[in-house]
């Protein structure tokens, strides 16, 4: 544990009856990270993120805050705050109040009572609201609500359990930016659990990757998305073509695999993998679809057009490669403004790719 | 010719007019039996026969003026107001284990506190006035109000439940998550928003104590609470008519009593949090 962890997570699992909701999780989160929780339902994040704010206790391991053991210590004696997924805003109390509702011990006059009050009106951007009852608020009122209320107590880490999922999408898109910037701001720690991962990506320093209780892979947005290490964290996140493969020779940091359908290909490695079975993964927008036969390419493969889909900024294609059963997803930006060449299927293409936008998993 | 041509509205319009018929009658064979009861309050006469034999107030005097009875509606409001006190305590806290707590054998706790309700009033009349003599308890108000609790205990946990289950269990972690403990928590976030349930179990449970009439029966000793002195007077044809007036009287009494619970029954479950949007 050395300093610049806020949170330390030790071999935390948590067992309901017969079922690991959360499976030896060890996790180190650093001060001032957003960091974010992604997985799908059921993967444990809501319950890790519980056991940080002692709603649940672990059933095995230890949760470090900020150095100090957590076990022992009450939910309402914890350096952290938690915005709830339905936010859980008083009903029977106006803005105000419920802004203030954890300042009663705090010892503050009623005058900087009030004064701070106002500060996260304007903080969160509704000054003027405070003599509202919550029962008027608007879903993404009722979200900055419950965010000020937990702020104004200045925990050391913000907890948020899915606090946009409830949002329309343009709503929860301002959100999310507004998010980050007030995370910046305020400097404070924030741990975000959602299973968008667009979401997670757009908004955090580091995600963890969660699936049946157990976490995949710890990485900034890019490296897990350039960089997944394992079937289920690459699928997981964005999309991405799979062929199974076998790894034969590595030489200056290049690996030769024979990919099947895709021939043999060229891959960038930085360490030097074991040969044998392994799983080859490209990203849609790496791969480059071309009418003609390239003169020169590290990698290409003859295909078949499949489907394809205009989306004004870009356009998707399926290509039917013979050998294999799934069409390759490809996905690539409308550069041009009246591109040449038409779509139609069957029509015979290329692609193309380097061998750094190869990624091999291995196979489980 | 005409039905056919009349299209689709027709049917549709018979079928509806049908349902409306019933639920008059319905209410008709509900409510005209019991509104005999303040028409021959009224009525100058001590047969409670027609034709009707002219308006008169007499009866509602004479109700006044009986000791005898105002002791008994005295007794009948002591009890109901402490057995609505104590059994809306007793079923408030089984309604939070019930809906807060993962309680094993949940189910068939919540199925033993129901029973009462489901066992015969005269069955339970004759155990409970058993149980008394077994005990060594003698016969008062108190144990009048003992036996009605058995079944008061129920109504007040249900209608708790409902109230409980209808707000956002969040609310309560997010108090303690603010920095209150379970206590404050409880005065802070809970009462307030229990407050509707919880006066619409304290009049349901009071009503369901000053009418009940078996069980004070059995275990009524000198002090007698209403329903046993109206039942008492009925030998006597004279006493009729008044009996009549301090029906229709808690009749009226009654009817405002459900209304305000279910008024802020009502009230209470709008206040419950829509989730998010």
């Amino acid at each position: 544990m050395t300093n610049n962890h806020i949170i330390s997570i030790h071999d935390v699992s948590k067992r309901f009856g017969q079922v690991r909701a959360v499976n030896e999780v060890n996790l180190d989160i650093q001060r001032g990270e957003f960091f974010s929780l992604l997985g799908p339902s059921g993967c444990g994040k809501t319950t890790l993120l519980r056991m940080l704010a002692c709603f649940e206790a672990p059933t095995d391991g230890e949760i470090y805050i900020d150095g100090q053991p957590m076990s022992t210590v009450m939910p309402n004696h914890r350096p952290v705050n938690m915005v709830f997924q339905n936010y859980a805003i008083f009903p029977h109390l106006d803005v105000r109040a419920n802004i203030a509702y954890g300042m009663r011990k705090a010892g503050l006059s009623k005058t900087e009572l009030n004064a701070r009050v106002d500060e996260m009106l304007d903080m969160i951007k509704l000054s003027g609201y405070g003599a509202r009852g919550a029962t008027e608020l608007s879903g993404g009122e009722r979200q900055r609500v419950a965010l000020a209320r937990a702020l104004i107590k200045q925990p050391k880490v913000l907890l948020l359990d899915e606090p946009l999922g409830a949002l329309d999408k343009k709503l929860r898109e301002q959100m999310q930016l507004e998010l980050r910037a007030l995370q910046k701001s305020v400097g404070i720690t924030f741990i975000f659990v959602t299973h968008d991962q667009e979401e997670a990506l757009t908004m955090s320093d580091r995600i963890a990757v969660m699936s049946a209780g157990k976490v995949l892979q710890v990485e900034s947005p890019m490296r897990l998305y350039e960089s997944p290490n394992c079937r289920f964290v690459a699928d997981f996140i964005g999309t991405m073509n799979f062929f199974d493969g076998a790894l034969r020779d590595v030489a200056d940091g290049i690996a030769l695999v024979d990919a099947g359908p895709l021939g043999e290909i060229k891959a960038r490695v930085e360490s030097d993998p074991p040969l044998g079975e392994v799983v080859v993964a490209i990203r849609p927008e790496k791969l480059r679809i071309a009418f003609e036969a390239p003169s020169d390419a590290a990698n290409m493969v003859e295909g078949s057009l499949g489907p394809s889909a205009y989306l004004g900024d870009r356009s998707h294609f399926y290509v039917n490669l013979p050998g294999h059963d799934q069409p390759v997803a490809v996905a690539s930006q409308n550069v041009e403004r009246l591109a040449s060449g038409t779509f139609e299927a069957s029509r015979t293409v290329w692609l193309t790719w380097t061998p750094e936008a190869v990624v091999l998993l291995p196979r489980e | 010719m005409s039905t056919i041509a009349m299209g689709r509205g027709a049917p549709g319009k018979r079928w509806v007019n049908g349902l409306a018929v019933y639920a008059v009658l319905y209410l008709v064979f509900i409510y005209v039996p019991v509104l005999f009861l303040p028409l021959f309050s009224f009525n100058d006469s001590i047969y409670v026969a027609f034709p009707l034999k002219g308006f008169t107030l007499a009866w509602y005097g004479k109700m006044a003026n009986s000791p005898g009875l105002i002791a008994a509606l005295s007794n009948s409001v002591r009890v109901g107001a402490t057995v609505a006190v104590i059994s809306t305590i007793f079923g408030t806290l089984a309604a939070k284990a019930v809906t807060r707590y993962r309680l094993p054998g949940r189910g068939a706790t919540v199925g033993f506190i129901m029973l009462p309700l489901v066992i015969p009033g005269i069955i339970m009349g004759i155990a409970l006035l058993l149980l008394a003599n077994f005990v060594g308890v003698k016969l008062s108000l108190f144990t009048i109000g003992l036996g009605h609790m058995l079944v008061t205990v129920p109504f007040a946990m249900l209608v708790m439940i409902s109230r409980l289950e209808g707000f956002d269990k969040n609310l309560e972690e997010a108090s303690l998550d603010l920095g209150e403990n379970g206590w404050t928590t409880f005065w802070r976030v809970t009462f307030p928003l229990a407050i509707p349930g919880l006066i619409a179990s304290l009049l349901l449970t009071f009503t369901i104590s000053f009418d009940e009439f078996i069980l004070a029966f059995f275990l009524a000793g000198t002090d007698v609470t209403l329903p046993i002195y109206i039942w008492s007077q009925l030998r006597f044809p004279a006493k009729l008519p008044s009996v009549l007036a301090l029906g229709a009287c808690i009749l009226a009494a009654s009817f405002v009593l459900v209304t305000f619970a279910e008024w802020f029954r009502r009230r209470g479950v709008q206040v419950k949090t829509t989730s998010g949007v």
